[in-house]
């Protein structure tokens, strides 16, 4: 059997399975709609990050983007959720056509930018002068569209679309030409990669990732304010969980999300000082020891992990 | 002239400047199909900045490249790869996660040759095989050149420009290597090799252009080079000049 196919068949379909049956067995809905949110950012991150190494410290600002996106269009216009959440990730892609000057940055550079653009993002929405169309800092109510069953099954079709990608870019040449450019620019471009088209197409889909998955946050919610949407810890969370598992790799983010998430819920609300604690030490222990996440466990043995 | 002898690459009065430091200074010379020119001179004489201008890393400041009867100064580099044009570098530049084959499929698959040679000819070619499904990382050096080059004939260059390929090579590497880079040229590919170890130069070009401060200041076989009195001057300094 082609790679891939067993990637979508032994990956994929267990991910998209399981989480379309939980709710029907767990009752905390919302707890498994943030795991799926989740999913979804976290190999947003690892398309940007794991393929091409621009850490986007910033990456709130498209989900946010999304979630304005989506708003908007149903608070002015009355669209259906689903459309208005195909706008959101358009807003979010949008966004990311305007940032593209970042990309001539690399490392810190490129973080610090990104992580300024989302917060002038942020500072761009939360105007009161724009309360006619975002709502500014009072946040947004929107009525008519609350449901969160159909937001819910939306965010895991996204989610199943993302691992998809994401399982396209581990198993074809463009997977392997974006992470030659971002093992070597010049090297990849004397293999005949154009690097900034590739660099440009990686940096769109991690933004309309970002965005879709936003448009059904507020679908989902419904009632925000800008700081929610907008939180860095969505950025943080994505990027540790994407990190922890192993980035460039399908199954890492999977395997972060899962346990980083797992934990934070757990013990995160009922004993905050040791969840601090716990996290704390884990991420640590991760960056000394494991830089290449939880896989590498696996890799250094020389197993292939997918 | 001939027409299988119209030169596939024409540089003139090429022109690279750093700050106020001129890397080439009006440099001008030519390949023609088949041929392997040697590039010498002493350090920062401007040989891997040709080369960098050649292959589009740099743009020129002034002067023209000529490539197949096209402008190429100031073309990216893709672009210059999709047109024939293929290099090395003088410290190898794999990408160092990817396997060997991974690296060469880059190429396969991106760079622009309509008839790509197969993988597996090339991993046997330049003795990859064995390492073949290996992270570009857990390679030794000679085995990073061969990658680099394996790489650069994944796109079936016209013209292909090597950067100090033999440096740390053993004496039977270079032997076995001097006679792989002939056998390229012998299928008629143009070849510009920059390189300090003369011996090797002596065993594999047809001609060479001695280069200092950016401009060309001999051109012919190196056997006649290594008497002119300006080269033994620019090589070994005045007082051994006469």
């Amino acid at each position: 059997m082609h790679n891939a196919s067993k990637h979508l068949l032994f990956i994929l379909a267990p991910l998209v399975v399981v989480f379309a049956l939980l709710p029907g067995v767990y009752q905390n809905h919302l707890l498994l709609f943030n795991f799926v949110i989740f999913l979804i950012l976290a190999q947003g991150v690892n398309i940007i990050y794991g393929f091409t190494g621009y850490l986007p410290f910033g990456y709130v600002g498209f989900f946010g983007a999304g979630a304005y996106g989506f708003a908007i269009m149903v608070m002015h216009l009355h669209t259906p959720a689903p459309l208005a959440v195909l706008v959101g990730g358009v807003v979010a892609v949008a966004l990311g056509l305007l940032l593209t000057p970042l990309l001539r940055l690399s490392g810190a550079y490129f973080a610090i930018a990104n992580l300024a653009a989302s917060l002038a993002v942020l500072h761009f929405v939360a105007n009161p002068a724009l309360e006619g169309i975002t709502k500014g800092p009072y946040g947004v109510s929107l009525t008519g569209t609350f449901n969160p069953s159909h937001a819910y099954y939306a965010a895991v079709v996204v989610m199943a679309l993302t691992v998809g990608a994401v399982v396209y870019l581990k198993n074809s040449p463009f997977g392997l030409a974006l992470q030659a450019v971002r093992e070597d620019a010049v090297s990849a471009s004397m293999a005949g990669v154009n690097i900034v088209k590739m660099r440009v197409i990686a940096w769109l889909a991690s933004a309309l990732v970002a965005g879709l998955a936003g448009g059904i946050y507020a679908w989902y919610v419904s009632v925000f304010y800008p700081d929610n949407v907008f939180s860095g810890e969505f950025s943080i969370f994505a990027i540790v969980f994407a990190l922890f598992g192993g980035v460039a790799t399908i199954t890492g983010p999977i395997v972060g999300v899962l346990i980083l998430y797992g934990i934070y819920n757990l013990i995160g609300f009922t004993t905050p000082q040791y969840f601090q604690l716990i996290y704390g030490l884990l991420i640590m222990g991760l960056v000394l020891f494991l830089p290449a996440g939880l896989v590498s466990l696996a890799t250094r043995r020389g197993w292939h992990v997918p | 002239m001939s027409p299988e002898k119209t030169p596939i690459l024409e540089v003139s009065k090429l022109v690279k400047r750093f700050g106020g430091f001129h890397a080439l200074d009006g440099l001008s010379f030519h390949v023609v199909p088949g041929e392997i020119l040697g590039l010498v001179g002493p350090n920062g004489s401007g040989k891997t900045t040709a080369i960098n201008v050649i292959s589009g890393l740099y743009a020129p400041d002034g002067g023209e490249v000529v490539f197949d009867g096209a402008s190429a100064g100031g073309v990216a580099s893709h672009k210059l790869v999709h047109r024939g044009i293929n290099r090395t570098f003088q410290v190898p530049k794999p990408f160092l996660s990817l396997t060997v084959r991974e690296n060469i499929q880059v190429a396969l698959a991106y760079g622009g040759a309509t008839r790509a040679p197969s993988i597996a000819e090339l991993l046997e070619d330049f003795r990859l095989k064995e390492v073949a499904d290996r992270p570009a990382a857990d390679l030794n050096s000679a085995q990073q050149k061969m990658l680099d080059l394996t790489r650069a004939l994944a796109t079936r260059p016209r013209l292909l420009l090597l950067d100090e390929l033999a440096a740390g090579l053993n004496p039977a590497e270079l032997d076995w290597i001097a006679g792989r880079i002939k056998a390229l040229a012998a299928t008629g590919m143009a070849i510009i090799v920059v390189e300090h170890l003369m011996g090797f130069i002596e065993q594999i070009t047809d001609r060479v252009i001695v280069l200092n401060a950016g401009r060309e200041i001999f051109e012919g076989t190196l056997a006649t080079a290594v008497r002119e009195p300006q080269v033994i001057e620019v090589f070994l300094g005045g007082e051994h000049a006469h």
